[in-house]
């Protein structure tokens, strides 16, 4: 899961940046928080009990929120509501006894309504100590006036300006309580009295609401908090219930899918879980059977093909040295007679290598065919695969010329099988080189080496060379062959070549002939990944036949000719 | 005077065809078509060479195979229809000397024949002496006999050729197609197994401990030598 990952790595700040500019900082938090991001994405990713119980949590929080916020307004809403009321009523009750203190006053008897004002604000002293406390201000209109009474509370100006207009009129305010400045409600009013325009204030401290309000907010939140919490573990649980049995199927169907088709999930209960349990493991049952029927066709089939093969040779050598004994004494048959000994003998033969190819490839089947590689010089096997194909050689008369250079090439490989291949190569490049030289080329790198058979014969049509290496193909089935090729060889060189690990490849064109190419790690495990020769020939030019061939180079300019 | 040919198989067509081949190549052919009487005609017959089939009614090829070892050293040729590796090296390790895959022709089988029958009888009076010099192998070629720490080793005519093979050319390495010629009488390139079972068989018969050899040393990517006297 790394696909996201952004290209991480020790990014260098630039020059004149060095080390403590603010930038380079954020650069270093970035580098610093990446790895941790990255491993959060990759948990969201994978597990889809982190994002169910995130979302939840996510979705749960929201609604919490916006009802704890409307809780929490409509609570303060209703407990102002109710204060502002008593606070009014209070205040209006209170006018008639503040305007009394000033009666018989004249306005400029200042002495008189400071002591007026006194008395009226003086009152609350006895109410303090008790929990709806309030105070009162009573200020002139007249500054001067104002000059001489003693004010305990500020009153804010706006309020003062609503209050000169001749209202009742009230406003959310500070409000000094001891030494401390409380919320509170001021309620202003207009006072006219013998003495002048007065204003009346009643103060009252919103302590108690403020607390109130405070437990109700608490309480919502830890409720709150308390909620989000709870949906988060439900849904962490209820994930956890659908998410461990997929986990259990997904790694079951793993197994299964790995090879081991005896796993089953365990299902317990009737629900809608167990009815996943029960169909899959229906499904690895059938799986299973369909697995073992197939097994054990293919088994008895190649079990088959290999009995055959062997029964038939016992009888098969019975008529092979009947026929033996009949070919040799041919001489003292009439003609028709020795002919059918003859043909006997030859066909026979012809028996005798499908049988022993058809056991090759029921050897391939059945899996059982192994590598016995040994640290061998290929021009060894080449020169020996060469010298048998000589006889063949001159049946067709046909020029074969092995091009390899004379230092040894080492390589583990299967000597037998290698040999085969290059016979069965050979074999076929003669029955199809039309008279024109065959030839035969060894190149090689370090890890691989090539053996290249290339004839300048009749060659393939597009698209047969992939056709070539098909069991009992024939490219053209007019053609009569000397070899009597069995259709088998080549489908047995290519198993050849790729139980070494290797390729065999076959290019041909029309009229131009074909080249053969087998290439082979020097090293037995290892894998091919180029061939130290080319598979087409360049430029491919048609062969001439010249009297006499002249002596063939090879790349590295070692010119050595095999006849 | 004919070699006597002890033919154990069990099909009865291959068996007479077999007869024809083998009087006609002057052979005295006997015959026993079930495993379990071979061994007691081959006491009664008393055969130069044994053909033996490895799939037999009664006691399989390989059985009767270690049993006529057990007593005599000798040569027996296996006829197999299997070329598989675990066939033909089990018959080589219960005892057989070479083998023979069906079908074959009949040239192939008498000169398999021939080149286990034949002896080294030319070499008047040679005595060869191989291995470490404490401990030395040595070998009376005209007496067939091996003998070392005193105490004489029984060997079969094949590992004794293998021996006296590698023995008479003490510093040469031999290949394993050198061996199959020299000693098997192979023209051709043929099953370098049959080496390395009966190396495997020699070392368990003359060496001390056959893990680490002394006597018939394996040279790595090559084949085989003597030990040096």
């Amino acid at each position: 899961m790394t696909d996201a990952q952004p290209a991480a790595g020790p990014a260098k700040p630039a020059a004149g940046h060095q080390g403590n500019g603010p930038r380079y900082f954020w650069l270093r938090a970035w580098q610093a928080l990446q790895p941790v991001l990255n491993r959060l994405l990759s948990a969201w990713r994978r597990s889809l009990q982190l994002r169910v119980a995130t979302s939840t949590a996510l979705v749960t929080g929201v609604v919490v929120l916006l009802i704890g916020l409307f809780l929490i307004s409509q609570i303060g809403s209703g407990v102002l509501k109710a204060k502002r009321e008593s606070s009014i009523a209070q205040a209006t009750l209170g006018q008639d006894a503040a305007t009394s203190q000033f009666a018989g006053l004249s306005p400029g008897d200042l002495n008189g309504i400071r002591q007026a004002v006194d008395q009226i604000t003086a009152d609350t002293a006895a109410t303090a100590g008790v929990t709806d406390l309030y105070s009162r201000v009573v200020l002139s209109t007249d500054d001067a006036v104002n000059a001489v009474l003693t004010v305990r509370q500020p009153i804010p100006r706006s309020l003062r300006r609503e209050v000169e207009k001749g209202a009742v009129a009230m406003q959310y305010a500070k409000v000094r309580v001891g030494n401390s400045e409380q919320p509170g409600l001021i309620v202003g009013q207009p006072m006219n009295t013998s003495a002048g325009a007065f204003e009346l204030y009643y103060l009252f401290p919103l302590t108690a609401e403020q607390q109130t309000l405070n437990l109700v907010r608490q309480t919502v939140l830890v409720a709150g908090l308390a909620l989000v919490l709870l949906v988060a573990v439900i849904a962490t649980l209820v994930t956890r219930w659908v998410v461990l049995p997929v986990r259990v199927a997904a790694q079951t169907a793993e197994r299964l899918a790995s090879g081991d088709l005896a796993q089953r999930i365990p299902v317990s209960g009737e629900d809608d879980i167990a009815l996943l349990g029960t169909s899959f493991n229906d499904m690895a049952i059938s799986l299973q059977q369909q697995i073992q029927r197939l097994e054990k066709l293919s088994r008895l089939q190649q079990r088959f093909t290999s009995d055959v093969s062997h029964e038939l040779r016992t009888p098969l050598t019975t008529i092979r040295m009947a026929g033996e004994l009949l070919y040799a004494s041919r001489a003292d048959f009439a003609p028709e007679l020795a002919r059918s000994a003859e043909l006997l003998n030859n066909e026979l033969d012809r028996f005798e290598s499908l049988l022993a190819e058809l056991l090759e490839i029921s050897r391939y089947d059945a899996g059982v065919a192994s590598l016995e590689a040994e640290r061998v010089d290929v021009l060894g096997i080449v020169e020996r695969a060469v010298q048998a194909s000589e006889v063949l050689a001159r049946r067709h008369q046909v020029q074969l010329l092995a091009l390899v250079g004379n230092q040894p090439v080492l390589a583990e490989l299967d000597a037998r099988r290698v040999e085969r291949i290059l016979r069965n190569l050979i074999g076929n490049a003669l029955d199809h080189a039309e008279g024109r030289p065959v030839e035969v080329t060894v190149g090689y790198d370090q890890d691989t080496v090539a053996i290249s058979v290339r004839d300048y014969g009749v060659g393939l049509r597009p698209g047969e060379a992939a056709l070539v290496f098909n069991r009992f193909w024939r490219g053209d089935p007019s053609r009569s062959r000397l070899t009597g090729g069995t259709g088998l060889g080549l489908a047995i060189s290519l198993e050849d070549a790729r139980l070494h690990n290797g390729w065999l490849q076959a290019w041909g064109e029309r009229g131009k002939g074909s080249v053969f190419r087998l290439t082979l790690p020097r090293t037995a495990g290892d894998t091919v990944t180029s061939s130290p020769l080319p598979l087409v020939p360049a430029p491919v030019v048609p062969y001439v036949v010249r009297p006499a061939y002249p002596p063939a180079t090879d790349e590295a300019g070692n010119a050595e000719v095999h006849r | 005077m004919k070699p006597r040919v002890l033919v154990v198989d069990d099909d009865s067509s291959l068996a007479e065809m077999l007869g024809i081949v083998l009087r006609s190549d002057g052979f005295e052919p006997a015959f026993v078509p079930d495993g379990s009487r071979a061994l007691a005609a081959f006491r009664e017959v008393k055969p130069d060479i044994v053909l033996l089939d490895l799939m037999l009614p009664g006691a399989s090829g390989i059985d009767v195979c270690r049993s006529i070892r057990a007593e005599s050293g000798t040569p027996i040729i296996m006829l197999t229809a299997k070329t598989d590796t675990v066939d033909v090296v089990l018959g080589l390790e219960s005892g057989a000397d070479d083998y023979v895959v069906k079908p074959f022709k009949p040239k192939e089988l008498t000169a398999r024949m021939r080149a286990r029958l034949r002896r080294y009888d030319d070499a008047g009076g040679e005595t060869l002496t191989i291995g470490p010099p404490n401990s030395p192998v040595s070998i009376d070629v005209p007496a067939h006999q091996v003998v070392r720490d005193g105490k004489q080793i029984s060997l079969t005519p094949l590992e004794f050729d293998l021996l006296v093979a590698l023995a008479r050319k003490p510093r040469q390495v031999f290949t394993r197609e050198v061996l199959l010629e020299q000693v098997w009488g192979y023209r051709h390139a043929a099953d370098t197994r049959l080496v390395n079972v009966h190396v495997q068989r020699l070392r368990s018969k003359v060496e001390r401990d056959p893990e680490r050899p002394e006597v018939v040393l394996t040279v790595r990517g090559v084949g085989y030598k003597a030990g040096p006297p």
